[in-house]
């Protein structure tokens, strides 16, 4: 949306300039926030109105603004954005903006920019020839660089919440702790995975070994043959753990029909990096055979891709992992173009660190067994982050169900 | 008694087109002219008021039009900014001439059009101001600050009717003669909210600028062409003055156009 912001002042109130200004905003398909307004107290004190007016586009919004004018709106002129030179390669400017995962318009000669992507804890790097904003992380930028500095000309533009209809994300307003009933929130989510397939909108799923674990497996090979997984991110562990599990029925060594530890268990981790390490890649050893179900497989075989990004307690790693952590980072802000929902089970450092990479736009769903996971990862601020406290079996299981149906 | 001002119509005609009215090939007939205005200065001057004179001056026809020469309340006067180029040279004559009478010139800005008493009417204490055609709504804003007084903006909807009194005139028992249709929806309910009698006037005499009245207390001179008008105000205890206005209507004005009151509010409550 592209705003302006404008000044009404006189007797609007008595004139009903006021209610007709705000009708023809509406009836225009434009819309407006009131952003300070003070009334006469006696019949012939003035009222004063600043309306901040938005548009769908450029031409929408000056077409809104012209027939404002007429009943006597004045346009404040808007301030542009300070910018200053990044003063080294990787080092942004004193005092430069931090950004947010909100929608971001910069002003440059007057006109807005949205800046791209929406992404947290960036600076904006400015391109006046070609009119560009793009949020950077530290490592993208190189000395010399354009760089927005100070608060003057940002305006950041917050997730509205839906006119339309009404969500799960919007009705619940906290976590769903233990003791609370979940399978109404679980059917709405299940809901909202349809409504984002049919939108076109690509789903994430952030697993950690937990899925594995608890027993989990199968429900999330349905999820993914289902087509309900369009991207998995995830570290070592969770491809690990569903190998071994896929090679040996094991995870960690405990057998997972039984629940016991399997004889000479602790090695099936060991010998299962071997296996994939010897194939060259998980993709490699499926092409071939040696690695027929689980997470991993189901992915590969429908075409679900994943970003595997390693950590200092790693085993092997995998092949595909990546130990570099800002190459992995820098490979999932690439992927995530699209993605509107995101499901992040049982990790509480790859949620944190994929939510960090999100718009707040993305609604995203946090189970965990551990109320801190969850607590810490939706008390971000924004309402389309829910938390839910649960097992991820029973969770996976009864969304599965609620596919089903 | 109250004071009026108008201006002889020695330079008066057709000779640009601003207005629906307008048209340079359907000229006024000269004599018509003389016995119409003549007609409403006889008029007036039976009636309980006192009349002056503005000198006409050469090339600026429609200075016969006085009530766009500005506003006057007490001794303040506000001049008028013509929209149109064409008439933009009658503001100077007009602010001297009240400059002489003992008339203090309160300018507006200059960017803000104004067009003087045909834009701007008092229904009691309220300054009723049209907008959009001629005067600008920020206008009305300054007069506003100037008069300290409640000033109603209604936008006018209906080129034919673009100036506020061209379609609405105010009544002293606090109602007013108005065609609804000449402004918008807002315009509408602002008016009835602010005035509880209101005579609506019909299209066809509407059409005869019916209410381009002049009213003197009981006395409403006013156009020709409104039989039905006429006995709405008689039945309310009001005498009424039908003139023939042909030849002024072919440039868009009638009887209050032509006549500027001095001062329209003595003063303000």
């Amino acid at each position: 949306m592209f705003s302006e912001t404008v000044v009404l002042r006189g007797h609007i109130i008595d004139s009903l300039i006021l209610p007709k200004v705000l009708d023809q905003i509406l009836t225009q398909g434009g819309d407006f926030k009131i952003g300070e307004i003070k009334i006469g107290q006696n019949r012939v004190d003035q009222s004063y109105a600043r309306i901040e007016v938005s548009g769908p586009t450029h031409e929408a919004l000056d077409d809104i603004v012209l027939r404002l004018r007429q009943h006597g709106a004045e346009v404040i002129e808007k301030a542009d954005v300070q910018l200053a030179p990044s003063p080294a390669d990787g080092v942004f400017p004193k005092d430069f903006y931090v950004t947010t995962n909100q929608q971001t318009f910069v002003t440059l000669d007057s006109a807005e920019i949205e800046v791209h992507p929406a992404l947290m804890d960036c600076a904006v790097v400015v391109d006046r020839g070609a009119r560009r904003a793009t949020a950077r992380k530290f490592h993208e930028v190189s000395r010399g660089m354009e760089i927005v500095v100070g608060h003057q000309g940002i305006k950041v533009v917050p997730v509205q919440r839906s006119t339309s209809h009404t969500d799960v994300f919007e009705f619940m307003s906290t976590n769903i702790s233990l003791e609370k009933p979940k399978s109404g929130v679980i059917r709405e989510m299940a809901t909202e995975l349809k409504r984002a397939r049919e939108e076109g909108g690509k789903i994430l799923v952030v697993a950690g070994p937990a899925v594995v674990h608890t027993g989990a497996v199968p429900h999330l090979e349905k999820l993914i043959e289902w087509g309900y997984v369009d991207l998995l991110f995830g570290g070592n562990a969770i491809a690990l753990h569903d190998i071994e599990n896929a090679l040996f029925g094991t995870s960690l060594g405990i057998n997972l029909e039984r629940g016991s530890l399997a004889e000479r268990g602790h090695e099936n981790q060991m010998r299962a990096i071997n296996v994939i390490r010897e194939a060259g890649s998980i993709s490699r050893a499926i092409e071939t055979g040696t690695l027929k179900s689980g997470i991993m497989a189901a992915c590969v075989r429908h075409g679900v891709v994943f970003v595997l990004a390693g950590s200092i307690r790693d085993d092997g790693p995998m092949p595909e992992v990546m130990t570099d952590t800002l190459e992995a980072q820098d490979a999932m802000r690439e992927k995530i173009t699209g993605v509107t929902t995101a499901l992040m089970m049982g990790t509480m450092l790859h949620s944190m660190a994929v939510a960090n990479l999100l718009p707040a736009t993305v609604k995203t769903l946090c189970v965990d067994v551990n109320p801190a996971a969850v607590s810490k990862l939706t008390e971000r601020g924004s309402f389309q982050s829910l938390g839910l406290v649960s097992d991820l079996e029973p969770f996976l299981r009864e969304l599965t169900g609620s596919l089903a149906r | 008694m109250r004071e009026l001002l108008l201006c002889p119509p020695d330079y008066y005609g057709i000779e640009y087109e601003i207005n629906p009215w307008m048209s340079r090939a359907r000229g006024a007939d000269t004599p018509l002219v003389q016995a119409q205005w003549k007609g409403l200065f006889d008029t007036l001057s039976k009636l309980d008021c006192k009349i002056e004179l503005v000198p006409p001056r050469p090339k600026l026809p429609d200075m016969v039009f006085t009530a766009n020469a500005g506003l006057t309340v007490g001794r303040r006067f506000i001049p008028s900014n013509f929209r149109h180029e064409e008439r933009a040279g009658e503001a100077p004559h007009f602010a001297r001439w009240m400059e002489e009478h003992g008339y203090d010139i309160v300018w507006l800005p200059k960017d803000l059009f104004f067009e003087g008493e045909g834009d701007a009417l008092f229904g009691g204490d309220v300054l009723f101001c049209g907008y959009k055609f001629r005067s600008d709504i920020n206008s009305h804003r300054a007069v506003a600050d100037i008069l300290g007084c409640l000033v109603i903006s209604v936008e006018l909807v209906d080129p034919r009717f673009y100036h506020i009194d061209t379609c609405f005139c105010p009544l002293p028992d606090g109602g007013a003669v108005w065609f609804p249709d000449a402004f918008d929806d807002y315009g509408q309910r602002t008016i009835r909210d602010h005035l509880h009698d209101l005579i609506d006037v019909a299209p066809e005499e509407a059409a005869h600028f019916s209410c381009n009245a002049v009213v003197l207390n009981r006395d409403i001179v006013l156009p020709e062409g409104a039989p039905k008008l006429v006995a709405t105000l008689r039945d309310r205890g009001y005498t009424c003055h039908p003139l023939p206005m042909t030849e002024f209507l072919k440039a868009g004005g009638a009887c209050k156009c032509l006549t500027m009151f001095m001062p329209q509010k003595e003063k303000l409550a």
